[in-house]
C-alpha cells in the first residue's frame, strides 16, 4: 500500500468507526458548510417519528371499505386516491393498491432494499428490512406467513409483490365480518400496519382488547 | 442507551407491534439527514437508493448479521455524499476521530 499524503491507514477509512460518531461528524461538516440546518432536520425526524405512521394507511383502508367509489379510485390510481386524503411525500410516488380477497392474498416485500409506501405506512418495521424475510417470502410465502401467525387455506392463492423505486405496493385488506355497524373511524382503528403489508388479517373489534402481535 | 417516551396518546411514536421506528438516536439522525439533503436538492434519491441497494446486497452476500439496516443506510449516505464530492471519506474519518478524542462524558 502506498501512502497518499496523510497517513490514513484503512482503504475504507470510516468503516470501522462507530456509526454514532460518523453521523455526528457528518452532521457537523454539513452544518458548517451551510448545507443542512439541524433544526430543519429535527423537524423532519419528528414528523416521521410521531406523525407519519400506519394510521394514515388505516384511514385509506377504512374509507375504501365504506365508500365504493373511493375504493374504485384507489384501486385504479393509488397515489392520487391517497393524496385525496392529504397523504403524500417522499416514497409515496407510484403507490399501487391491490385488494386481498378469500381467493387471492397479496403480500409485499422489497427484495432489493426496503422500498415501502412511507406516507401511508410510516417507516418499515425491522422484519421488513431483514434479509431472511426479503429472501424467504418470495420462495415460500405460505410458510413465512404461517410463521408470522397468518395461516391461509390452500384454496387461497398467494401473490408476492416486490416493491421497487417504480412501484410501491399497498394492500387493501379484507374487511372482517361482523363490522357492518362500525363507523369509518372505528374501522380505521382495526386496521394494522401488518395487514396493509399483507402479513396479517384485520380482526373484528373490540379495539381495546387487541394486543400487539409480538 | 435508553430514552423515555410516552407509550400512548398523541405524543407516542408509532410503535406498531411494540417496536420503535429507530433503535438508537444516531439512526434517526442518519435517516433525517438523508431526507433533509434530498429535500434541499443536494442528494439525488435515485443515487442514494442505488448505493443502499449495493450496500445491502454486499451485506446479504457476505452473510454478516452484525450490521443492521441503518448501518447500510449510513454507509450509503456516505457513499453518495463522497460520490457527489460533498464530503469525502477521508475528511469524514478525520472529523470522526477528532470527535472520538473528546474526554469521556463530554455529552453529559
Amino acid at each position: 500500500m502506498t501512502a497518499t499524503g496523510r497517513s490514513d491507514p484503512a482503504a475504507d477509512p470510516t468503516g470501522t468507526l462507530p456509526p454514532a460518531l460518523r453521523v455526528e461528524a457528518l452532521e457537523q461538516l454539513l452544518t458548517e458548510r451551510g448545507l443542512i440546518d439541524p433544526q430543519v432536520m429535527d423537524q423532519v425526524i419528528d414528523t416521521y417519528e410521531t406523525q407519519v405512521g400506519p394510521m394514515n394507511g388505516a384511514k385509506v383502508v377504512a374509507r375504501a371499505w365504506t365508500d365504493p367509489e373511493y375504493r374504485a379510485r384507489l384501486l385504479q390510481d393509488g397515489t392520487a386516491a391517497i393524496a385525496e386524503l392529504g397523504f403524500s411525500g417522499p416514497q409515496g410516488e407510484h403507490i399501487v393498491v391491490v385488494e386481498n380477497t378469500s381467493e387471492m392474498h397479496n403480500v409485499v416485500v422489497c427484495t432489493l432494499c426496503s422500498c415501502y409506501p412511507w406516507p401511508v405506512l410510516g417507516l418499515p418495521p425491522s422484519w421488513y428490512k431483514d434479509p431472511a424475510y426479503r429472501a424467504r417470502v418470495v420462495r415460500e410465502p405460505r410458510t413465512v406467513l404461517a410463521e408470522m401467525g397468518l395461516e391461509l387455506p390452500e384454496s387461497t392463492r398467494i401473490t408476492v409483490r416486490d416493491s421497487s423505486s417504480e412501484v410501491r405496493w399497498f394492500v387493501l385488506p379484507q374487511r372482517p365480518a361482523g363490522t357492518e355497524g362500525l363507523t369509518e373511524e372505528q374501522l380505521a382503528a382495526l386496521v394494522t400496519r401488518d395487514a396493509m403489508v399483507g402479513v396479517a388479517r384485520v380482526e373484528a373489534g373490540p379495539v381495546e382488547e387487541r394486543v400487539p402481535a409480538s | 442507551m435508553t430514552i423515555s417516551l410516552p407509550v400512548d396518546g398523541p405524543a407516542a411514536p408509532p410503535r406498531a407491534n411494540g417496536e420503535l421506528v429507530f433503535a438508537e438516536p444516531w439512526q434517526s439522525r442518519a435517516f433525517g439527514m438523508a431526507l433533509t439533503l434530498q429535500e434541499a436538492g443536494l442528494l439525488s434519491w435515485e443515487d442514494f437508493r442505488s448505493a443502499l441497494v449495493a450496500r445491502i446486497a454486499e451485506a446479504d452476500g457476505s452473510g454478516d448479521p452484525g450490521r443492521g439496516y441503518y448501518h447500510h443506510w449510513l454507509a450509503a449516505l456516505e457513499d453518495t455524499l463522497a460520490g457527489a464530492r460533498i464530503v469525502s471519506a477521508d475528511e469524514l474519518a478525520q472529523r470522526s476521530r477528532t470527535l472520538a478524542l473528546r474526554p469521556h462524558g463530554h455529552d453529559h
